[in-house]
């Protein structure tokens, strides 16, 4: 699935690099630094995971692609090149155009994020009507075959329905349908599966990949769950507390992952082929974010802290497809 | 659909007979109205003939029926005063009424929800501070004191627009108009500016906190996300969103100045039913004010079923059963 030739990736391979972006949230009981110095990027037709535990960042990450950041938040810096424009400095009308037709999302809960008082239709049509200039035939046409290609028959029939004639599944099927519309070349999806069903999860994450597949577009996977990245992704991200802790191919990650996080992730992962005695959760809780200690953020619940753990930050060291930032990195084969 | 339109409008005629039982016995019990209609040195006999003659020499039930039957017939009575039906002179006046009523209602939806979407949507922002404060003004300000305040400066002072009176009226469908002239339109801005300051002032907090709810959804980002403008967002799936409880306040306002325009028609001396009221109260002149009353209940009514309406039209997950 995830082959080593990142290293020598060329530019035009990459659809997305976001770069030291730096978003915050200046409240009224001090600055979060909800996403501090991230970078990653996503090269073209790659699903990328993008992990940690909540408050990690990840929604962030994903509304400042789009630049959907309200205040009080703001993107202080960083870089966000897709496609080759810097998106962070590309007015609204712009962005207006590119979101939904160059990027799109997939939300979390279906059950609220499609309109109650919009049919189907509307709300697909919409999303044609913005970005194409397809005729109400034509568009209709395409708006019942990406129906039918989600998995719902009598698409057309469908399209007259509200959002609350849907059961939870059939809604994230709308709600991807929508968002494959108008041929995105990036799909960021927020924890897309997370409100749904055990048995719904597998069957909206199996059609999410084809759907990615066929048109060749690439996808940003947000989500906490590390089992799901394992299956679907082809590198990974690690975020905690607003950084990247360690980033790299997924089947390498996981089989041999350098960060006491990421390793601490993937140990809690409740499946019996990783043979640990019995689950092992991360001790202690994420830290507010608005009075991280020195040095390490993970200092407080990592098992291999030191001294020089609680005195300086670890900066993300690469080597070759792989980045960490530790001082202390485990070894290959090494428990904690 | 049909099934539902029945039972309603049997509920409507059931409410109706209702208020005409209370509005039949408070009548009964205030007052004797014999002698508003006859010469103060009258006679016993001519006394009795009098209320031969008004049908109070009956029973109070006998009274009743005579009065529902006269009801069910379109026949309210004559006025004591002005000796002809009490329902013409009350059709008569209601048309002026009608008119600063809907122009005062049409300006408050038209300044307050644009106001209150704004302001919900931007909850921070000072100018979103200054139309909270401005229409708690409009809430706690008396309207007689703004129609007074109105005439002074925009009347007396700078003499823009008149005091007071109806202006040129045209003739439509039966109904003397303002609305259809210049002339009458001069008269009638003042007057539905009075009337519509504190409805517009509770459209609007009810529009922005309608609004503060809903720009916390979900769907409101995904809108976003999709690529449509901040107008689309804010209009095409926002306000909807919040509009149910607008209606609600909406319809309920609308009856109550129909109801309660008197204050501001007699400060503008508009021809309304108002002004009729307040006499036909001090005269103790029944056929007009029974009249008059049964017409509000039924306009009370009626406005609630067409509120009910809207809510099925603006919300597909609410069904009429
Ligand atoms: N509008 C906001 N105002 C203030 N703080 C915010 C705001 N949005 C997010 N944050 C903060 O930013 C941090 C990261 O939030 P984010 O939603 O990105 O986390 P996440 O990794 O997506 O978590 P989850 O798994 O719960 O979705 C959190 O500490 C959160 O409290
Ligand atoms: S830097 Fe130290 S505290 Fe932080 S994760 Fe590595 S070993 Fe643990
Ligand atoms: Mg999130």
């Amino acid at each position: 699935m995830a082959e080593a030739k990142t290293a020598d990736a060329t530019a035009s391979e990459t659809l997305l690099r976001v770069e030291d972006l730096r978003t915050w949230f200046h409240t009224f009981s001090g600055t979060v630094k909800a996403v501090d110095g991230v970078s990653f990027s996503v090269k073209r037709g790659e699903i990328m995971g993008l992990v940690g535990e909540s408050g990690g960042g990840k929604s962030v990450v994903g509304f400042s692609i789009l630049g959907l950041i309200d205040p009080p938040g703001k993107i202080e810096s960083g870089v966000i090149e897709f496609n080759g424009e810097n998106l962070k400095d590309a007015g609204d009308a712009r962005l207006r155009d590119i979101r939904g037709r160059d990027i799109a999302m997939v939300f979390q809960d279906p059950m609220t994020s499609l309109n109650p008082l919009h049919t189907v239709g509307e709300q697909m049509d919409e999303m044609l009507r913005l970005h194409t200039d397809m005729d109400a035939s034509q568009r209709h046409a395409r708006c019942v075959e990406v129906l039918e290609d989600v998995g719902i028959s009598r698409a057309a029939d469908r399209l007259k329905a509200y959002p609350h004639q849907f059961s939870g599944g059939m809604r994230q099927r709308v709600v991807i349908a929508i968002a494959m519309l108008a041929q995105p070349k990036l799909v960021i999806a927020d924890e897309p599966t997370t409100a749904l069903d055990v048995t719904i999860q597998a069957q909206i994450l199996k059609l999410m990949r084809r759907q990615i597949r066929d048109n060749g577009a690439s996808m940003i996977l947000v989500t906490h769950d590390l089992a799901v990245v394992s299956e679907m992704a082809d590198h990974i991200t690690v975020l905690y507390c607003g950084k990247v802790v360690e980033r790299g191919p997924t089947d390498d990650v996981i089989r041999r992952p350098s960060h006491p996080y990421t390793r601490g992730l993937i140990d809690s992962i409740p499946n019996p082929a990783h043979r640990t005695a019995r689950l092992k959760q991360i001790p202690g809780a994420v830290p507010d974010i608005r009075k991280l200690p020195k040095g390490c953020n993970f200092q407080d619940r990592c098992p291999r802290v030191g001294a020089v753990c609680r005195e300086s930050e670890p900066p993300l060291v690469a080597t070759g497809a792989r980045a960490h930032a530790c001082h202390f990195p485990l070894k290959e084969g090494e428990t904690q | 659909m049909l099934g539902y339109t029945i039972k309603r409008l049997l509920q409507m005629i059931f409410v109706l007979w209702i208020v005409s039982v209370i509005v039949f016995l408070m009548m009964s019990f205030t007052g004797d109205p014999v002698f508003m209609v006859i010469p103060i040195d009258s006679t016993q006999a001519e006394i009795d003939q009098a209320r031969r003659i008004l049908g109070l020499d009956r029973s109070l039930f006998e009274q009743y029926l005579v009065f529902m039957n006269g009801m069910l017939q379109g026949d309210f009575g004559r006025s004591y005063v002005y000796r002809q039906p009490a329902m013409d002179l009350i059709l008569e006046r209601l048309p002026a009424t009608m008119e600063i009523v809907v122009v005062a209602m049409i300006f408050a939806a038209l300044v307050a929800i644009p106001l209150g979407v704004y302001a919900g949507a931007n909850p921070n922002r000072t100018a979103s501070r200054a139309i909270m404060s401005g229409s708690l003004l409009g809430i706690s300000l008396p309207s007689f004191w703004v129609g007074m305040m109105l005439i002074f400066l925009l009347a007396v002072q700078w003499q823009i627009f008149p005091s007071s009176g109806r202006g040129d009226t045209v003739e439509f469908m039966g109904l003397k108009l303002s609305v259809l002239t210049l002339d009458g339109w001069y008269h009638i801005i003042l007057p539905s500016l009075t009337l519509s300051l504190a409805t517009m002032a509770i459209i609007l907090r009810i529009t922005r906190a309608g609004m503060m709810e809903v720009m916390r959804q979900d769907y409101m980002k995904f809108a976003r996300a999709k690529g449509v403008s901040r107008r689309g967002v804010l209009y095409g799936h926002g306000l909807r969103n919040a509009l149910i409880p607008v209606v609600t306040i909406f319809g309920l306002q609308l009856g109550d100045l129909i109801a309660f325009a008197t204050i501001t028609e007699t400060i503008f001396a508009w021809p309304g039913l108002g002004k009729l009221l307040i006499d036909s109260i001090y005269r103790a002149d029944r056929p007009v004010i029974v009249v008059y009353l049964m017409l509000v209940a039924f306009i009370f009514v009626v406005i609630n079923f067409i509120v009910d309406m809207v809510y099925t039209w603006i919300d597909p997950r609410i069904t009429v059963k």
